[in-house]
């Protein structure tokens, strides 16, 4: 697949609510695990659990939104733990969740999400409750988030959204992955520790 | 006029390896710290792409999450967690990197384990695929919970790219009130600022009431800066951390030592550091903390009530009738007197010899018993934690009063090993999440307080305020 994460286009799945933590995103019993595969069927597990006991559904459940693409999201979602297995539950779910618009996300969330190469972006709350509104009221609504032009858009109008310009710029070049960008810098690496009066245990 | 820096600025600036096209630095990491459940998918992809790791000596691995705390006999008896530890066994065998395992005598939780054997130092930078790393920042350093990515990233690497953060300063002035600890004064300033009220910032905890404290007492509050929303937090190195540091395996030799001070010195923060924002509040204020809610931050002092949903403004009703629905604690009354099921003292929070010091005290001179029908459980986060706690014969004394003394890991802390709670139970916990099925069961509730807060409850089978059940005074 491009690297580039330019335009995103899928269907919507709306997750109302704030504080949504990565523990409830994947319990942590699943995370006894030494790949993610296999991860993605256990998203959001226990409130889809507890929900199916009183008789409701969460809408990862809801046969109308398998498939869904574009996870649409409120306050501070991803907050608590680091691990990583919470988008990468995502990212493994049904056909993979492969961008997020919400009002906030957790910092580590969204840098673990940055790295998957799964652009999160922030709407309003009048602007969120618009997209998962319009989610809802028609399952199957396609959504487009566009990053270069930071908007989601849909057949019922289209918002504006932030992303911040290093991850927004990471995006569109498909640059993404860090960990080459890190290695282009050796030298300057190995100066930077030999500056370091402990980093050789203090000989 | 030249304003002062603070320690994260100084820290940062001499990691920093140089500026990234995305506008993000290239930070240089001065240990990273490694365990069973964030490593192998990281390092999975090293041997995929056939790099090298390329400081080995900057990391350290141990395992502490999936360990059982019964028998920890190989192979464990869940295959799964078995498999973890085999793992990381292999990958650490063949990158070269030290792995302290249940017989070095050294395994732990990996936020113990790290300022105990002298590995954390003030002025390094310490990452950790664990949102608790914060915990290091007790020694002046910058320690970061990463995902397993950036794992990736500094195993190949020996950096990470990170964005530089705001600076708040919080200084508690005065002094505690007898029976108010570390892990109140913690609960207290995530209370007040909010669960998402550090984002984008680093905390730098000041004050009279942190000049005071221990190292252990230091690493209890720094350890919660994550749910304040804090990526770090930290306090300036001072004799208290030098103190403890001396003569610890890893710590630096006698004859580098007085280097060693002068760099440590010099990255304390400056008195004329202008900071991005100070927030002071008065030690007098805080009373033993206690938890109602799904967040670290839905919490009152012992004496209060659990809130009614009237109380909070329209936007924040349904997330605290969420809590409230699922915690089903009677709104509007005392939170003392909530029953509880099962009592926790442990996990990287409170899992030190001073937690279990303050407990052992109380209870020995109360003769007290644990409540019947109340499973509690005395976690070491350590092995040396609990090799010093059965030298002082506190085994026994807690096995007298009818807790369970375990072995060594996180234990239930989190539902990664055997240690679980079981359908809608209670647990007064010394730990630092309570969210929904944190402890294990989807269903089960989680009152996080201080160590001796728990025991009190543990003891009386309800929660009370450990000052008068104690007579702390
Ligand atoms: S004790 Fe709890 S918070 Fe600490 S590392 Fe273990 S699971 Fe994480």
């Amino acid at each position: 697949m491009d690297a580039k994460r330019v335009r995103i286009t899928g269907r919507g799945i709306a997750v109302r609510g704030n504080d949504i933590d990565t523990d409830r995103i994947i319990p942590a019993r699943f995370l006894r695990c030494v790949t993610f595969d296999g991860i993605g069927e256990h998203a959001f597990e226990d409130d889809r659990r507890s929900l199916a006991e009183k008789g409701e559904i969460h809408p990862f459940d809801e046969p109308h939104f398998q498939g869904a693409q574009v996870l649409l999201v409120n306050k501070n979602f991803g907050c608590g733990s680091s691990r990583e297995h919470a988008p990468q539950s995502l990212m493994r779910w049904g056909d993979g969740i492969r961008a997020i618009v919400g009002e906030s996300f957790a910092e580590i969330f969204f840098g673990n999400c940055v790295a998957l190469g799964i652009p999160c972006l922030r709407v309003s709350e009048a602007d969120a409750q618009r997209l998962q509104s319009a989610c809802e009221a028609k399952p199957g609504t396609e959504f487009t988030v566009d990053v270069e032009a930071r908007t989601v858009s849909w057949e019922g109008g289209s918002v504006p959204t932030e992303i911040a310009d290093g991850p927004r710029q990471a995006f569109l070049e498909g640059k993404w992955d860090t960990t080459l960008e890190l290695m282009a810098a050796k030298d300057e690496i190995r100066a930077a520790a030999a500056e370091l009066p402990y980093f050789d245990d203090w000989r | 006029m030249m304003m002062g820096k603070s320690l994260y600025e100084k820290v940062f600036e001499r990691h920093a390896v140089r500026r990234l096209p995305s506008g993000q630095w290239q930070l240089l990491m001065g240990l990273q710290l490694l365990h069973e459940v964030t490593s192998p998918q990281a390092f999975a992809a090293l041997r995929e792409r056939g790099w090298g790791v390329m400081f080995p000596h900057r990391n350290v691995a141990t395992v502490d999450h999936i360990i059982p705390t019964d028998n920890q006999s190989r192979p464990l008896a869940d295959p799964l967690a078995e498999e973890m530890f085999v793992a990381l066994s292999e990958n650490t065998r063949d990158f070269g990197i030290t792995f302290l395992t249940p017989d070095t005598g050294k395994q732990g939780v990996v936020h113990i384990v790290g300022p105990e054997l002298g590995l954390t130092q003030p002025g390094m930078t310490i990452c950790c695929g664990d949102s608790h790393t914060a915990t290091h920042g007790a020694f002046g350093a910058l320690a970061f919970g990463i995902g397993t990515s950036q794992v990736r990233d500094v195993l190949a690497t020996g950096t990470l790219a990170m964005d530089r953060l705001k600076v708040r300063r919080i200084e508690v002035n005065g002094a505690l009130r007898p029976g108010v600890y570390a892990k109140d004064v913690i609960l207290f300033i995530i209370q007040r600022l909010g669960v998402k009220g550090g984002v984008g910032h680093v905390y730098e905890y000041a004050g009279e009431v942190f000049d005071r404290m221990s190292m252990e007492e230091r690493m209890t509050v720094c350890n919660m800066s994550i749910e304040g929303g804090a990526r770090c937090g930290y306090v300036n190195p001072d004799q208290t951390t030098y103190d403890y540091l001396r003569g610890r395996e890893f710590a630096p030799p006698e004859g580098a030592w007085d280097r060693a001070v002068a760099y440590w010195d010099s990255i304390r923060s400056d008195p004329d550091t202008a900071y991005d924002d100070v927030v002071v509040f008065d030690a007098a204020e805080i009373e033993p903390i206690v938890t109602w809610g799904i967040t670290p931050g839905q919490s009152i002092g012992v004496s209060q009530s659990v809130p009614d949903i009237t109380e909070f403004p329209e936007s924040e009703r349904p997330m605290i009738q969420e809590a409230l629905d699922y915690m089903a604690l009677p709104p509007a009354h005392p939170i003392q007197g909530t029953k509880i099921d099962v009592a926790f003292i442990g996990s990287c929070t409170n899992g030190r010899i001073s937690d279990f010091e303050e407990v052992v005290k109380f209870i020995q001179a109360r003769g007290a018993k644990v409540a019947p029908g109340v499973r509690a459980l005395i976690v070491p986060g350590s092995q040396p934690v609990a090799r010093e706690m059965i030298e002082r014969g506190w085994d026994r004394v807690f096995t007298e009063a009818g807790f369970e003394f375990r072995e060594a890991g996180c234990s239930m802390c989190l539902a990664m090993n055997p240690d679980k709670l079981r359908g809608r139970e209670i647990c007064a916990s010394s730990s630092n999440r309570n969210f929904k099925g944190r402890q294990g069961s989807p269903s089960g509730r989680t009152l996080l307080m201080s160590p001796v807060m728990v025991a009190a409850a543990a003891v009386a089978g309800e929660v009370v305020d450990a000052r008068e059940y104690f007579q702390i005074a």
